[in-house]
């Protein structure tokens, strides 16, 4: 099975934006909840550069590890999904995520902010996959359908790339050989302990 | 030769023309001739490994209304893991079952502590009924808010297994609602404790003196106490500043981002469970004295009067000043004379 990844190759990304509203419109995200989101380092000042963040799917979740319900799960694909029948709205998979990728329907104290919501890398949630009931909780399965995370896959620049990890890496490590430069993989040291050399 | 003149002058202009074009690629010339042909766009470009090491964390700008989405990175959390995974569980657990042991090896050593000359069958009362009810309105908030908040922390290993993951969400979610609501009755509680008893926990030279003789806990001697001897006063600042602290920080918790960030709510998170399960401790002995630990103890909060005997034994000082208060009062009224 593949260890799937999101890779960001931060020295093509234009901050578009494409790949938010790519995220949005796919699972149906509601208002104020945005599961992909365009951060962009020293704004405006030379060597500025913008990042796609995501759920990373880390390697030994800080998520599911903290989660007083157990309520996550990691896939064979190594996705790190949630059940939002057993999820309590807590809040600490918040406090633990690296990369604040858990998001809440509701503004306002964790007791009433609702179900945790994120980034499913496409692939739904413990439901039958391309079900009624998986849409509406969790958004598209495309995984399911043999397809790879929307947002990656329309991104103009394919700065964004998702799929097995190995293949994004070496992806990655022939782009930097040939064009002599790239600032690395953002967040992968932080999610999966692991980097890219180049 | 107006005609001329003129032919001359554009002749002029053509030649100075020439020459200053001549000029301007002779100057032009060498710069273009020094252009790198390649760029580095990399050479000044932000690093993530030196931005992570500089903060620890990586923040930026979103251009999405939610503007805390612009952290991009707080490796953080991960510290903060092994803190709820691990060393918290290991300091509650020691705390509490620490603390069970103790009492457990106490109750066998020492056994419960007797009044000396039994009972007078005279009353005097101890606790009138707003103090009961505040104490009871507190009390009662604290074990919800000690158990549930217990099974964040340790529901997951220890009760989850027996129930099963359905039934330990929904009881997880009714136990974090009453944590979040019985939070503000408990605050009350612990404000009104703080007020009505303030007067009578100033430590002084009494207490002194019953901490030296060990308060009487082991053996069978009673040092003199006021309204509350120095293990009392102990509880009672226990209550209003880890009531306090566990208030102030579950705060800001349960209001995300009113008045912290990230960082300061795994702060937050960590003061208010380390309080907890020291706060947890600290009641189990306060409940076993109050209970089976003491003789005619319960009474005093139960129905608010205590045996003049037990008055005697265990706050001596404290009837002292109820018995001169109450023949002033006799005093006074005798003296009045009758309409």
């Amino acid at each position: 099975m593949a260890r799937m990844k999101f890779l960001c190759d931060a020295d093509r990304c234009i901050e578009c934006n494409a790949c938010v509203t790519a995220c949005k419109n796919e699972h149906e995200v509601p208002w104020g909840i945005n599961r992909r989101r365009v951060v962009t380092i020293n704004d405006g000042k030379p060597g500025e550069r913008s990042v796609s963040m995501a759920c990373m799917h880390c390697t030994d979740a800080p998520c599911a590890a903290v989660c007083p319900v157990d309520c996550f799960y990691t896939t064979a694909d190594a996705v790190v999904l949630h059940s939002k029948d057993l999820c309590i709205g807590c809040g600490y998979c918040f406090y633990a995520c690296p990369f604040g990728a858990p998001q809440y329907p509701k503004v306002g104290n964790f007791g009433s902010r609702g179900k945790m919501d994120k980034c499913t890398f496409c692939a739904g949630g413990p439901e039958a996959d391309g079900s009624k009931e998986e849409y509406e909780k969790y958004g598209a399965n495309r995984l399911a359908e043999g397809k790879l995370p929307l947002c990656a896959e329309m991104c103009s620049t394919k700065s964004l790339l998702a799929g097995d990890g190995d293949v994004i890496a070496q992806i990655y490590k022939e782009r930097v050989s040939r064009r002599g430069y790239g600032s690395g993989a953002w967040g992968w040291q932080t999610a999966y302990r692991e980097t890219i050399a180049t | 030769m107006l005609g001329v003149l003129a032919k001359f002058m554009m002749q002029v202009r053509f030649i100075a023309g020439a020459l200053a074009l001549a000029f301007t690629i002779a100057i032009a010339a060498p710069a273009t001739a020094q252009q790198p042909t390649t760029v580095n766009p990399t050479a000044s470009a932000v690093q993530e490994r030196q931005l992570l090491q500089e903060l620890n964390r990586i923040q930026g700008r979103v251009t999405i209304p939610d503007k805390k989405a612009d952290l991009l990175e707080q490796p953080a959390g991960r510290d903060w893991r092994q803190w709820h995974q691990v060393t918290l569980r290991w300091i509650g657990a020691i705390a509490i079952l620490g603390m069970l042991a103790l009492l457990v090896v106490f109750y066998l050593a020492r056994g419960q502590v007797k009044l000396e000359k039994g009972l007078s069958g005279r009353k005097i009362v101890r606790f009138n009924a707003v103090e009961r009810f505040v104490h009871w309105l507190t009390a009662t908030c604290f074990l919800v808010l000690a158990v549930s908040g217990l099974n964040v922390t340790f529901g997951k290993a220890l009760l989850l297994p027996l129930i099963g993951p359905s039934a330990f969400s929904t009881w997880s979610e009714l136990a974090k609602y009453s944590h979040n609501f019985l939070s503000f009755p408990f605050t009350i509680g612990v404000i009104l404790i703080f007020l009505m008893w303030i007067g009578s926990n100033i430590p002084n030279r009494t207490d002194v003196e019953w901490v030296k003789r060990g308060g009487g806990i082991i053996g069978k001697d009673h040092p003199p106490a006021g309204h509350f001897n120095a293990g009392q006063k102990m509880i009672y600042w226990i209550v209003v500043l880890g009531g306090g602290a566990s208030a102030v920080t579950g705060y800001l918790l349960l209001f995300p981002f009113y008045g912290t960030e990230i960082s300061g709510m795994q702060l937050a998170q960590i003061v208010h469970s380390v309080v907890a399960v020291l706060f947890i401790a600290a009641m189990l002995g306060h409940i076993y004295i109050g209970t089976i630990g003491m003789e005619g103890a319960f009474e005093a909060m139960g129905e608010g009067t205590v045996d003049v005997n037990w008055a005697k034994e265990h706050h001596p000082l404290w009837l002292d000043d109820e018995l001169n208060r109450t023949k002033e009062t006799q005093a006074q009224a005798a003296a009045r004379p009758a309409e």
